[in-house]
């Protein structure tokens, strides 16, 4: 499973910067960001290094943040790649809360997935979908 | 097990008939005794001698602490200084003290009342009751002393402060029923927890009779487990009696309001009509059997509802819910009145979100809106969309029957509602801006 920092923000001016650069302060270094907001809040997830420690400097200084376990699987990047890797999920009869994609390099696109059923991830790697480990994404805590 | 079965289970019928008896005979004799409320009736055009039924109370006018306050020292004493047996006041923080005199009567009366309380918490006359409220002027300490004393208990008049001698007073003299402030019960807790000890489990007390100030379910909850007891709320005020007016049953549902002593209507504080059952209101209070300062129609300020529904413990005297706050704090919101203890109660209810909110009122058109701002506790799940927006709609729902007004929510970061040391400003009122 992948780390991921979680945290709640308010819809207004200023909020993002304010986290991106209270944590530069921290010291901790961002690898991805996403953004999910509805009309008042947005909740921000992020891929950094040591993620916990992350999670712990943002409490104290006031945010609602935590650290969430998500999985990710490398897709090849085709017509119908993420097609096959959501079918897959699909046929384990797993729910998906929540999904988005970014890539690292030009071959393949890394797709992070939250699904109501963590031991899915075993069952992709014995299906032989590439499941990306932790330390590729970010330095552990 | 009851202290008064006869009156405490008497058939809703016989209890009327009972009040209406002592209603004509309480109204008549304070207008004989008492020039402001002959004057008064007078006034109003009232004939206190024509009270045909219950219902007739309310062509009679109110009687309010400003009153009180007037009338100071002895103008509301229906009797002489040889029949007054003691004399209790309420501070005058917020303007002349007023004072309340008690017959022997009176203070037997007010005994038995406390007393079915105690029995309430599973008290009797084997029974330890450690007093921790203050003694003196205040009705706290001596209220619940005589209720004590009344139920036959061992009493020990700690009175309130030194904490720690509290503490093994309980332990050492295996207190059952500990009568405090809510606040005060739980600092004995947390003093006895530092001090080494599991109270729940290592002490004795097994009930505990509170009141005097206001306390959130969520400290309830707390002094429940904390000290491993069943909680009685007690309502009373000193222009009335003192506490024991109303106390909380075993089915931690309501207050009966001794009815046999006193009769009681929920009013809307602005028009001062009377409110159906179960809408929130102004409590007024008429004596039944006070003999020293009867009241006819008192304006208490305190805001509750009648709580209906036959109560499983076998009393059959009406049930009053929890004091939710003053009519002082009262807001108008498209034309229903809310409290904001109202509001509090629904967020301490709510595990996911912290007891930390503001109420923003603001209008949108002719229209009032309010917004609700709170934050979610620290373990709540909020990376999922879908969990907050859950949230939201059981707490709108929650809110909607609550106060029958929509409330918009807006989940903020912790710190953008600002903690104070003292009151939290929790409302803001932007509507005439
Ligand atoms: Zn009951």
């Amino acid at each position: 499973m992948i780390e991921q920092l979680t945290v709640l923000l308010e819809n207004k001016k200023g909020r993002l910067s304010g986290l991106c650069r209270d944590l530069a302060d921290a010291g901790v270094n961002m690898h991805d960001l996403f953004v999910a907001d509805t009309s008042d809040f947005g909740i921000v997830r992020i891929f950094c290094d040591t993620p916990k420690r992350a999670a712990k400097v943002l409490t104290d200084k006031g945010y609602r943040a935590v650290v969430t376990e998500v999985f990710a699987v490398r897709v090849p990047n085709r017509p119908g790649g993420l097609a096959d890797l959501l079918e897959f999920i699909d046929e384990q009869g797993v729910n998906i809360e929540y999904g988005y994609c970014f890539s690292r390099g030009e071959e393949t696109a890394i797709d992070v997935l939250k699904a109501a059923d963590d031991t899915i991830e075993s069952k992709l790697a014995e299906a032989g979908f590439d499941v990306v480990e932790a330390k590729e994404v970010y330095q552990l805590d | 097990m009851y202290y008064q079965e006869e009156i405490e289970t008497m058939p809703r019928a016989d209890l009327e008939a009972l009040q209406l008896e002592r209603l004509r005979k309480s109204v008549a004799y304070a207008y004989e005794r008492i020039p402001l409320y002959k004057q008064r009736f007078d006034e109003a055009g009232v004939d206190p001698y024509a009270i045909e039924s219950l219902e007739d109370i309310k062509r009679f006018p109110f009687i309010v602490k400003q009153d009180m306050r007037d009338a100071y020292p002895f103008g509301l004493f229906a009797v002489p200084n040889s029949d007054v047996a003691r004399i209790h006041a309420s501070s005058g923080t917020t303007g002349q003290a007023t004072v309340v005199g008690h017959t022997a009567n009176d203070l037997k009366n007010w005994g038995d009342c406390f007393a079915r309380g105690i029995y309430m918490v599973g008290g009797n006359e084997d029974s330890t009751i450690q007093v921790s409220y203050g003694y003196g002027l205040f009705t706290g300490g001596l209220g619940a002393h005589a209720g004590g004393e009344a139920a036959g208990c061992t009493v020990i008049p700690t009175s309130s402060g030194n904490t720690k001698r509290q503490v093994q007073m309980m332990r050492d003299l295996k207190t059952d029923i500990l009568a405090c402030t809510p606040s005060y019960a739980l600092l004995i807790a947390d003093t006895a927890i530092e001090m080494g000890y599991n109270p729940a489990e290592d002490f004795a007390v097994s009930g505990v009779i509170l009141g005097a100030e206001p306390a959130s379910e969520g400290m309830r909850e707390e002094i429940r487990q904390k000290l491993g007891v069943q909680y009685c709320d007690v309502y009373g005020l000193s222009e009335v009696m003192g506490p024991g007016v109303a106390m909380e049953c075993s089915a931690s549902h309501g207050l009966h309001v001794a009815e046999d002593q006193f009769f009681f209507e929920i009013v809307n504080p602005d028009t001062l009509e009377p409110v159906p059952d179960g809408e929130w209101g102004e409590l007024v209070i008429t004596t039944l059997t006070r003999e020293c300062c009867p009241l006819v129609r008192y304006r208490t300020r305190d805001v509750t509802r009648v709580i209906v529904e036959d109560c499983p413990c076998g009393r059959t005297h009406r049930k009053i819910d929890r004091i939710v706050g003053r009519t002082d704090d009262m807001m108008i919101i498209r034309g229903v009145n809310v409290f904001p203890s109202q509001i509090e109660q629904v967020v301490t209810g709510f595990d996911e979100l912290v007891p930390h909110y503001q109420i923003v009122l603001t209008t949108k058109g002719p229209l009032d809106r309010v917004e609700l701002r709170v934050e979610t506790a620290p373990d709540f799940p909020f990376d999922e969309i879908r969990a907050l927006e859950g949230l939201k709609k059981r707490l709108a729902a929650e809110l909607k029957s609550n106060l029958q007004i929509a409330v918009e929510i807006k989940f903020v970061e912790p710190k953008s509602i600002e903690r104070s040391e003292g009151k939290a400003k929790r409302i803001i009122d932007l509507r005439n801006q």
